[in-house]
């Protein structure tokens, strides 16, 4: 494991736990799902705003409570989405997925923007279901699925 | 903090608190407390997920398998004569632990979870109607809620809960007020995970009984941090799991009564617990057998008999007299860091210190404690209803055993601190 605590905890890492961007309701939600980390009790619930005829994310908000990693990822992940379609979300998710599963990944940093701030969770396994729950929390959001969970 | 009972009943016998042990030569019983974790030597302190094991454990099990290693109660060969010799000798020593009238009483299962599952499917199954209660309370591990959910939902029974006040004691007078003719079983943690609180069960049990009805109690916690005696406890059925109790995973023990235990049908069935079978009519076999279908854990119950022993031979008197004296040093040092809340507070309780902190979620706290080396649980501990009682996701939890020091406590402290540096 690493030993340097500051890898993992960036400081925009908890800049973002001290005041998570989108932590809010959203009016008129079109697709809402909850994460949960039934191990740790980590919960949150996700809200996205579809443009009908675009496609693309209007709006994305986040409640619940949990760590400061899951909710850091949780608030880049709002402002990640925001404004693209659901395919660039999409894609989101499977680079950022890659960053925290293959170290030796070559990863897509314009499409991964601030998300790559995260990247040093890959080092700490007991931690990487804290930053991808609210990922696969958008997944199931745009599935349709309702809920997910990190087991 | 005052004494506890616990500890009160020691004093005046010799030496006490923290000078009842020589923690420096325990600490060389146990050959994985010296190593450094993450360049920083490996402060221990999730004891009550499970405790460590000492060398004693390690040989008695390496000895089983290099030298004894034979299926018992089946050959007349002598390999097979010597393991059932020392599975039998391990059955005595937990008789003897937990002064159990007769060792046919002690029935081997996998742990504290199995033992709860067995008193469900065998007793609950053979004597509970729709209608009938059980009680248990607020405080109990997931093992003792959901198998008595399984029987609500196949028989129909009620689950009564007794709740506990903002420090973790159970209120005793709302329990003496569940008691009713429907009331088939009280089934009781001995001490919480969770919050350390000891229930006092004894008094549980006078009440219990005065109904007629009987009491289990949930030790997997207590029987390493507290005298029991089941006699004098007054108890019915006892569960608890030897890798809490220094010895090995995947071995445990539930203690009952012979009249109860008689009268229960077997909870699984195969090889050891018949006396005789034909395909018209199958004989089952007497206690213990009855309730130990198959090849047991033999290693594994040699190597609790070996933690016993080891245990006795330290003395459990001196070993709870330490660790009460060492939880009262840590109450007094967690509580004094200002943003730092301990989330059970009982004047009765086992070394166990749950807390949550202002600036972090216990995640965090403990990943950045395991940076400094040190091991503590974060979560909900397997006990949701705790953590909703105190409206908390989750703890982070320091528990603690005979081998852990006053130092190891101010390392806790000071990786505190850098939690409180990080997160600002």
């Amino acid at each position: 494991m690493a030993s340097d605590l500051s890898e993992l905890y960036q400081e925009i890492l908890l800049e973002h736990n001290r005041r998570p961007r989108n932590f809010r309701k959203v009016d008129g939600a079109t697709h809402q799902a909850d994460g949960y980390n039934p191990l740790c009790g980590d919960q949150i619930s996700l809200q996205l705003v579809v443009g009908a005829g675009t496609g693309r994310v209007d709006d994305a908000a986040f409640q619940g409570q949990g760590c400061a990693i899951s909710r850091a990822s949780a608030s880049m992940l709002t402002q990640a989405v925001k404004g693209g379609c659901t395919a660039d979300a999409m894609a989101m998710f499977d680079e950022f997925h890659r960053m925290l599963t293959d170290p030796d990944a070559e990863l897509d940093l314009d499409l991964l923007g601030d998300l790559e701030m995260l990247a040093g969770v890959i080092a700490y396994p007991t931690r990487i279901k804290c930053a991808i729950l609210p990922w696969h929390t958008l997944k199931a959001a745009l599935d349709g699925d309702g809920t997910a969970t990190t087991e | 903090m005052t004494t506890t009972t616990a500890a009160n009943r020691y004093h005046g016998r010799g030496a006490h608190g923290l000078e009842a042990l020589n923690v420096g030569r325990i600490r060389q019983d146990f050959p994985i407390l010296h190593q450094e974790i993450n360049g920083k030597p490996l402060v221990y302190l999730d004891n009550a997920a499970t405790t460590q094991k000492p060398q004693a454990v390690i040989d008695a099990i390496c000895d089983y398998y290099v030298r004894n290693n034979a299926n018992v109660h089946r050959g007349v060969h002598t390999l097979s004569q010597r393991a059932t010799d020392d599975f039998e000798a391990a059955r005595e020593s937990v008789r003897r632990f937990i002064n159990a009238p007769s060792a046919d009483e002690v029935i081997y299962v996998r742990g504290t979870t199995e033992a709860l599952n067995l008193v469900a499917g065998s007793y609950g199954r053979q004597f509970f109607q729709a209608g009938d209660e059980v009680i248990v309370t607020e405080m109990e591990h997931h093992s003792n809620i959901v198998p008595w959910q399984i029987l609500r939902q196949e028989i129909g029974i009620t689950l009564r809960v007794i709740p506990f006040n903002d420090d973790g004691e159970l209120l005793l007078d709302q329990f003496e007020g569940m008691l009713n003719d429907r009331t088939r079983l009280v089934s009781v943690v001995h001490q919480s995970n969770a919050l350390g609180t000891l229930n006092p069960v004894q008094a549980m049990a006078e009440l219990a009984h005065a109904r007629g009805v009987p009491v289990m109690i949930d030790a997997a916690q207590s029987v390493a941090h507290t005298p029991i005696d089941v006699q004098d406890l007054g108890i019915d059925f006892m569960a608890f799991s030897g890798h809490k109790l220094y010895g090995p995973t995947g071995i445990g023990v539930l203690w009952g009564r012979a009249d109860l235990l008689n009268a229960m049908p077997p909870y699984q069935s195969g090889g050891e617990m018949i006396r005789s079978v034909t395909f018209e009519e199958t004989l089952y076999n007497v206690l213990p057998h009855k309730f130990e279908a198959g090849t047991p854990d033999i290693a594994g119950v040699i190597g609790l008999g070996a933690a016993i022993e080891y245990l006795e031979s330290i003395g459990m008197e001196r070993i709870i007299s330490y660790e009460q004296a060492l939880l009262r040093y840590g109450a007094e040092r967690l509580g004094g860091i200002e943003g730092v809340r301990l989330i059970g507070t009982a004047a009765n309780k086992g070394g166990v210190l749950s807390f949550v902190m202002d600036a972090a979620h216990a995640h965090d706290i403990g990943t950045i404690l395991d940076a400094e080396g040190i091991a503590v649980r974060t979560g909900h501990h397997c006990a949701q209803p705790v953590m909703a009682r105190y409206d908390i996701a989750a703890t982070a939890r320091a528990s603690l055993a005979f081998y852990n020091t006053t130092d190891e406590i101010d390392a806790l402290v000071k990786a505190i601190d850098r939690v409180i540096e990080v997160f600002g």
